[in-house]
């Protein structure tokens, strides 16, 4: 009982895999209550794809996966809704409902899952927004009608609309500018501080690793090895010591 | 107390209202918490709100609590605070910041007033439409005119491609309609001339209904509806994607890229399936002419010869090109029009086949008052 107390996720012994190729093969990993773990590994070692099997967009061949306590694989079709209402999901490009104007996006989940009267998820939803830094004025804006980086803001305000415990994040930071990604990067510290959210992220962006990382998850040879960021500046494996030694990196730690 | 349901309770003594809150404040509990808060009197001087008995705490719960803090303040209390734990004070801290956010009203005018700017906005958004289609007319025109004088702009694998697309895999279902309409026309024209006892004329009113008219029509609209959409939404994707951009900054003309092989297509192949449409529709015609009326084969083809003149059938196919022209602009205008989402994908390619197929049939108008003031 202690475990799911410390830990939000716990996966141990996955296995994916797309036909006969494995993606993961025995990955095990936790991640703690109200830290921000980042999960980095080169292109094609299967970030993104630990992530949607986290959330139960794909299946996984073998292994379990507990978040906040709960077997994903052993739920009912309703706990699994009750549990996916107690996560928030920000997709790489927003994935905000191009139909709909933002304030509606930021409402289709408090509608869906909530019996709020329609006032109260009015004043939400402009908090929400307000949350993720947007102005006013964007709530009846359609998503094409944003800038990318207005957009993943939108989905951060849909992703937080349920005040979730935890919040998944698929590369946030990517094809943001260096000062949009660094305000993003304070703005999702913010949040955790604020909010006390357990923060799951897909980056590429060292700055990112480097300004709110508490603990990282490194993606190789179908593992995953955490460890805080000191510990990988140490670490032997030479893909780990190309990634926490190359010039980007000494930029990032410098700057 | 369940941390599933979240309440407050108030007691008023001295001149203090001290309310307690209780359980778990969050939006799961905040549809009954809200009413409970607005119901709190306020007719003391001074307040506490104590939330040390509040296991759970999020930021709907912390909203609420501005409210009813505001409420106070609003009648001249100034509340205090009590029992928050530091992750919930910074919480509270962090709504209070951004807490002045107004929900969005969008602005209503009378609905009169809002039908009228209707009606105005879309006629003066169809007259836009005719003016642009106009100019892209002008734009594909150029180009192609471009392409005769230098050659080798001319795209001949995608044109070829295009035939086949738009020609040969449309072969199956054209001719099937077309050979149920000619069933339907030669049953219907037996079945009203039977009664003046001159159902040999079904021939003929069948042979120029068909190849005038019904041949051509038949095709262009089968054809608007199979195509058509099919160019708006190829090109609209190409555009969502930015391949259309792309092309731009290669220095690549989108319209010779993409317009004119599938225009140049549509006007090769159009009047080749309008023939073969005629020839299905004929088909079907005798086929139940020789069936219900018991005239022979034979007769059929001498009366069909006699009473049909072979302008007519150039007549039907010469409208043709024309109006391959127009779905084939209509389509890859809606396409380039495209902008950004996935939903524009299919807004224009409905609009694809209604404004190819509206468009055929005013040109088909059109063509009856031309050769009737030819007397063709």
């Amino acid at each position: 009982m202690t475990d799911t107390e410390d830990y939000a996720i716990e996966i141990e012994g996955l296995v994916t895999r797309f036909g006969s190729h494995v993606i993961h093969d025995g990955l095990s990993m936790a991640v703690r209550r109200g830290e921000v773990t980042s999960i980095v590994g080169g292109s094609g070692t299967g970030k993104s794809v630990l992530l949607n099997t986290i959330i139960g967009l794909n299946r996984q061949a073998a292994g379990t996966i507990r978040v906040l306590g709960q077997d994903t694989a052993r739920l009912s079709e309703r706990d699994r809704q009750a549990l996916a209402s107690r996560w928030g999901v920000l997709f790489q490009q927003g994935a905000l409902f191009s139909s709909l104007t933002v304030a509606e996006n930021v409402q289709v989940p408090l509608r869906e899952y909530t019996d709020l009267p329609r006032d109260l998820i009015d004043e939400m939803t402009a908090l929400r927004i307000a949350m993720a830094g947007l102005p006013p004025d964007a709530c009846s804006k359609y998503p094409s009608e944003l800038s990318g980086g207005m957009r993943k803001r939108a989905g951060l305000a849909r992703a937080l609309a349920l005040d979730p415990e935890i919040l998944f994040l698929d590369e946030p930071t990517a094809g943001l500018d260096p000062i949009g990604a660094a305000d993003f990067d304070a703005l999702i510290g913010d949040l955790r501080a604020s909010l006390g959210l357990t923060v799951v992220m897909v980056t590429h962006d060292l700055d990112s690793l480097y300004a709110i990382t508490d603990r990282i998850a490194v993606l190789v040879d179908r593992h995953v090895i955490m460890g805080t960021l000191e510990e990988f500046e140490r670490h032997p494996h030479p893909w780990i010591a190309a990634y926490f030694h190359g010039p980007r990196a000494r930029a990032a730690k410098d700057g | 107390m369940s941390v599933k349901s979240g309440s407050a309770d108030f007691v008023e003594s001295g001149g203090e209202l001290r309310i307690t809150g209780k359980g778990s404040w969050t939006i799961e509990t905040a549809a009954r918490l809200r009413p409970v808060l607005d119901a709190i009197p306020i007719a003391s001087a001074r307040a506490v709100i104590d939330l040390e008995a509040v296991e759970r705490f999020d930021s709907t719960g912390a909203w609420l609590l501005l409210r009813l803090y505001r409420r106070l303040a609003s009648t001249g209390v100034s509340p205090s605070l009590m029992g928050l734990s530091p992750e919930q004070t910074t919480l509270f801290n962090r709504i209070v910041e951004i807490g002045d956010c107004e929900p969005a009203h969008a602005e209503t005018s009378h609905p009169v007033i809002a039908l009228l700017e209707r009606t105005g906005r879309n006629i003066g958004a169809a007259v836009q439409d005719g003016v642009e289609l106009l100019n892209f007319l002008g734009i594909v025109a150029f180009a192609a005119f471009r392409s005769l004088i230098r050659p080798g702009r001319i795209r001949l694998i995608p044109t070829f491609s295009h035939i086949e697309r738009i020609g040969i895999d449309a072969l199956p279902i054209v001719g099937l309609l077309a050979f149920l309409i000619g069933i339907v026309l030669a049953y219907q024209g037996a079945d009203q001339l039977r009664r003046f006892g001159a159902e040999i004329f079904t021939v003929n009113l069948l042979g120029i209904s068909v190849l005038r008219e019904m041949g051509v029509l038949m095709t262009a609209i089968v054809i608007a509806g199979r195509s058509g959409s099919a160019f708006a939404a190829q090109i609209g994707t190409m555009q969502v994607n930015q391949e259309v951009d792309a092309m731009r900054t290669l220095g690549l003309d989108p319209v010779d890229m993409l317009v004119l092989p599938r225009m140049t297509a549509m006007i090769i192949v159009l009047p080749l399936l309008t023939v073969y449409a005629n020839i299905m529709a004929l088909t079907g015609g005798a086929m139940m002419v020789t069936m219900t009326l018991d005239i022979p084969l034979a007769q059929f083809l001498h009366r069909l010869n006699e009473s049909v003149a072979l302008g007519t059938l150039w007549i039907g196919v010469s409208k043709a090109p024309v109006f391959g022209l127009l779905i084939a602009l209509t389509g890859c205008r809606e396409g380039l029009r495209v902008t950004g989402s996935a939903e524009s994908v299919g807004t224009h390619t409905t609009r694809a086949v209604v404004i190819s197929i509206f468009l055929v049939l005013v040109a088909n108008a059109l063509f009856s008052v031309l050769f009737s003031l030819f007397r063709i």
